[in-house]
């Protein structure tokens, strides 16, 4: 059975994440509960005219999935995998209004045309021509983990040689209006706001787009390994132990294999006792977290993903995600573990190469 | 690839049981009529594939509380995965490593488009706004069969199901999972009504497939759900197989967001993957469940694709959308139920209204009811965004 080597990402996020070096000047926001993704100079990558009738969603991961593409120095991969919570919400939201506003009449179809769940993954193969596989997944917090299983299986057994996947999600104001009416959104007298050691309920939400060109070869731009993975609907907290050190047996580890573990913390202070209980575990390691930098959404974990990967190939952990003061010299093995309200959970896991 | 099916669930315009959808099939009983459950000004003119039960009614049968937030896409969903676990005999659904993989297109946007507003001002409707999101429905069919491992969804437009049936095969192939529940379900919305109202694609009349003078489709809601089992657990508990996934295909056509290519390459992709899955030779296909949406452009692209890999040798083809209506993200959940049907009873549905070949090709749909030896059946489903699905069902 082949690996599935992590050759090539691209990111776009709340953070200046998508021309710079790894994390190396952050903003940390305190005053914002909404914080929008740095959007990078689409001049070269779409057409002016294109740009402007193009969603951010679709535009976010057009950028990201370039960048992945470039950098894995593949120019047509044999198959597009994207997961979404969401999908191109705008154009829905716009669709919605103007039926609703005008009575379903006067309407004309270009945003309906957009506002399938799968457009990113259509567009980015209308794109480069790539008429292979293309999947979409949407299902909340595991869109994206859903987008890499899959990739993992066709590349392990050689059915695919390389697969391009990532995650988009965009904001859009009615949606953030709604969050907020149900407190998924934090309320502004909550502020500051922080994700440790925070005490409101719900989250700073966000947007971005992270792709990884995942191929079954290894390369001189190879970030990691891409080694295993479990996707679970729901779990009790007092089950989060068992959760991890099963999916760990499973692939012949113990937790002191375990160089560096990456958390979810979205400072909801109902849920990230999950984090809590899953943190009893490593406390013997460097602890990680990122949504303070991400944001919350659907697929915020895909830029999880891009920190453990990006730890693993320059061996830092830059200190602006640190969750603990503990120090190690190699990372060889990182774990990253994500759920939304108790729901959605993932455990991923990369390796060195 | 031989992945077993062991119970199928459904739920649609022309039967609320896989006996009932069976059973208008082969009586010719059409599904589409005038639409009642939803307010929209297109009402006398279009006619739908609606399932005529409210959502109180589903809601009932599945025995929810009064304060339940389901959409109309997880209720269908509901019911026809519940079907699905009881056909396969499951009594304990989380005995084996198992799973849920859905599909839906507009998820909760019944509920969105009823409350959009109305949010802001009554507190009481503020439950449906989670439900919106399609990971929620899922989640929610997988809550009503007790199911804990491993949920998603696949959303690729109208080829969503056949992608999750896909993904589950995949999943029991390599041993991921033992026991996969796998389907789509997608209610009516006026989203979707006036969505492909703009793209001038609705029919006013009841849609003829492959039919030189056809104005389009008819939209129907729908949800199918089957249940994939591994070697181990056929063998164990002796289950009886009702047919098996024998292999399957995805390519996007790379040409257009909403068109498909005049030659249907990405068809074309699509069924030529699945014949070297399946290791069969096209001549083996006795029956093809076509996409035939009834639209010019799908009818035109998918008939030259037709042509390509079967030569002057199509088999009896047939869309069964003039029964349904084109169920959208459940239409290859539907029609894999219907894929299987044919296999059990060897019969070929016909593919009512058509009278007039296309002046593009010589191609005649099967028009009659037809009983014949079915060992292996083709189903397309193509989508927006270029997604082209194939899937081949096989009998042994």
């Amino acid at each position: 059975m082949k690996k599935c080597y992590i050759n090539g990402m691209g990111c776009v996020s709340a953070q200046d994440t998508y021309e710079t070096s790894f994390l190396e000047s952050v903003v940390i926001n305190t005053t914002e509960n909404i914080i929008y993704a740095i959007q990078p100079s689409y001049k070269e990558l779409i057409p002016p005219a294109a740009a402007r009738r193009m969603a951010k969603g679709v535009k976010m991961g057009l950028a990201a999935s370039t960048k992945a593409l470039k950098e894995a120095n593949v120019e047509v991969p044999d198959a597009i995998i994207t997961g979404t919570g969401m999908g191109c919400i705008e154009d829905s939201e716009k669709f919605l209004r103007a039926l609703l506003d005008n009575n379903e009449e006067y309407l004309t179809p270009t945003n309906f045309i957009q506002s399938t769940h799968n457009t990113v993954g259509g567009q980015i193969a209308l794109g480069l021509g790539c008429k292979g596989y293309n999947f979409t997944y949407v299902n909340g917090a595991i869109s994206f983990e859903s987008a890499l299983l899959d990739a993992k299986l066709q590349l392990e057994n050689e059915e695919e040689n390389s697969i391009l996947v990532g995650a988009a999600d965009e904001t859009s104001s009615h949606t953030m209006e709604l969050f907020k009416l149900i407190n998924i959104i934090k309320k502004e007298s909550d502020q500051p706001y922080s994700v440790l050691g925070s005490n409101s309920t719900g989250v700073i939400y966000s947007e971005g787009a992270t792709f990884v060109a995942l191929e079954n070869i290894h390369k001189d731009s190879s970030y990691a390994v891409l080694e295993a993975l479990q996707i679970q609907n729901e779990l009790k907290v007092e089950e989060v132990e068992s959760f991890i050190t099963a999916f760990l047996n499973k692939n012949n580890l113990k937790l002191e294999d375990i160089d560096a573990v990456v958390f979810g913390n979205n400072g909801d202070v109902t849920f990230d006792t999950y984090y809590s209980e899953a943190s009893s575990l490593f406390n013997q390691i460097p602890q990680i977290y990122y949504k303070h930098l991400s944001g919350e959404f659907n697929t915020a974990s895909a830029f999880g993903f891009w920190v453990a990967a990006s730890i693993i190939k320059s061996q830092i952990i830059p200190q602006s995600i640190k969750m603990n003061a503990i120090e190690k010299n190699t990372f060889s093995k990182v774990l990253l573990y994500n759920q939304y309200q108790g729901k959605d959970q993932s455990l991923v896991l990369l390796s060195k190469c | 690839m031989k992945v077993a099916i062991t119970g199928m669930g459904i739920i649609s315009s022309i039967g609320t049981t896989v006996e009932e959808n069976f059973h208008s099939l082969v009586s010719l009983k059409t599904g589409l009529s005038t639409i009642s459950n939803i307010e929209t000004i297109h009402k006398d003119i279009i006619k739908v594939g609606e399932i005529k039960q409210t959502n109180e009614q589903l809601a009932a049968q599945l025995n929810l509380p009064q304060d339940n937030n389901f959409s109309r896409t997880a209720l269908l969903g509901a019911i026809a995965a519940k079907q699905a676990v009881e056909d396969a005999n499951i009594t304990d659904i989380n005995e084996y490593k198992s799973g849920l993989i859905s599909a839906t297109s507009v998820g909760g946007m019944d509920m969105t488009e009823k409350y959009f507003y109305d949010y802001f001002e009554n507190e009481a409707c503020q439950k449906y706004i989670t439900s919106h999101d399609i990971g929620d429905n899922s989640q929610k069919i997988a809550n009503c069969i007790g199911l804990k491992g491993l949920v998603t969804t696949i959303s690729t437009a109208c080829s969503s199901a056949a992608n999750a049936i896909m993904l589950g095969a995949r999943l029991i192939e390599s041993g991921e999972l033992d026991r996969v529940v796998v389907g789509g379900t997608d209610a009516l919305a006026k989203f979707t009504i006036n969505g492909f109202k703009t793209l001038m694609i609705l029919s006013d009349d009841y849609n003829a497939p492959f039919d030189n003078n056809r104005k389009g489709l008819n939209l129907g809601e729908a949800a199918a759900f089957l249940v994939l089992e591994s070697d181990a657990i056929v063998k164990k508990h002796n289950k009886k197989v009702l047919a098996y996934v024998a292999g399957f295909g995805n390519a996007n056509d790379a040409f257009h967001q909403t068109a498909s290519s005049e030659n249907g390459d990405g068809a074309f992709l699509a069924m030529n993957k699945a014949f070297k899955m399946a290791k069969i030779q096209p001549s083996e296909i006795d029956y093809i469940n076509a996409h035939g949406t009834a639209t010019p452009n799908n009818d035109l692209s998918e008939g030259r694709a037709i042509i390509r890999i079967f030569g002057d040798n199509v088999p009896d083809f047939s869309s069964t959308k003039p029964f349904t209506g084109h169920t959208l993200a459940a239409a290859a959940g539907i029609e894999a139920v219907y894929s299987v049907l044919a296999l059990q009873n060897n019969v070929v549905y016909p593919n009512l209204n058509f009278k007039t070949n296309m002046e593009e090709f010589n191609l005649t749909p099967q028009l009659t009811l037809k009983e014949k030896e079915i060992n292996h059946v083709l189903s397309n489903s193509f989508g927006f965004g270029g997604n082209c699905s194939t899937l081949i069902f096989s009998k042994n």
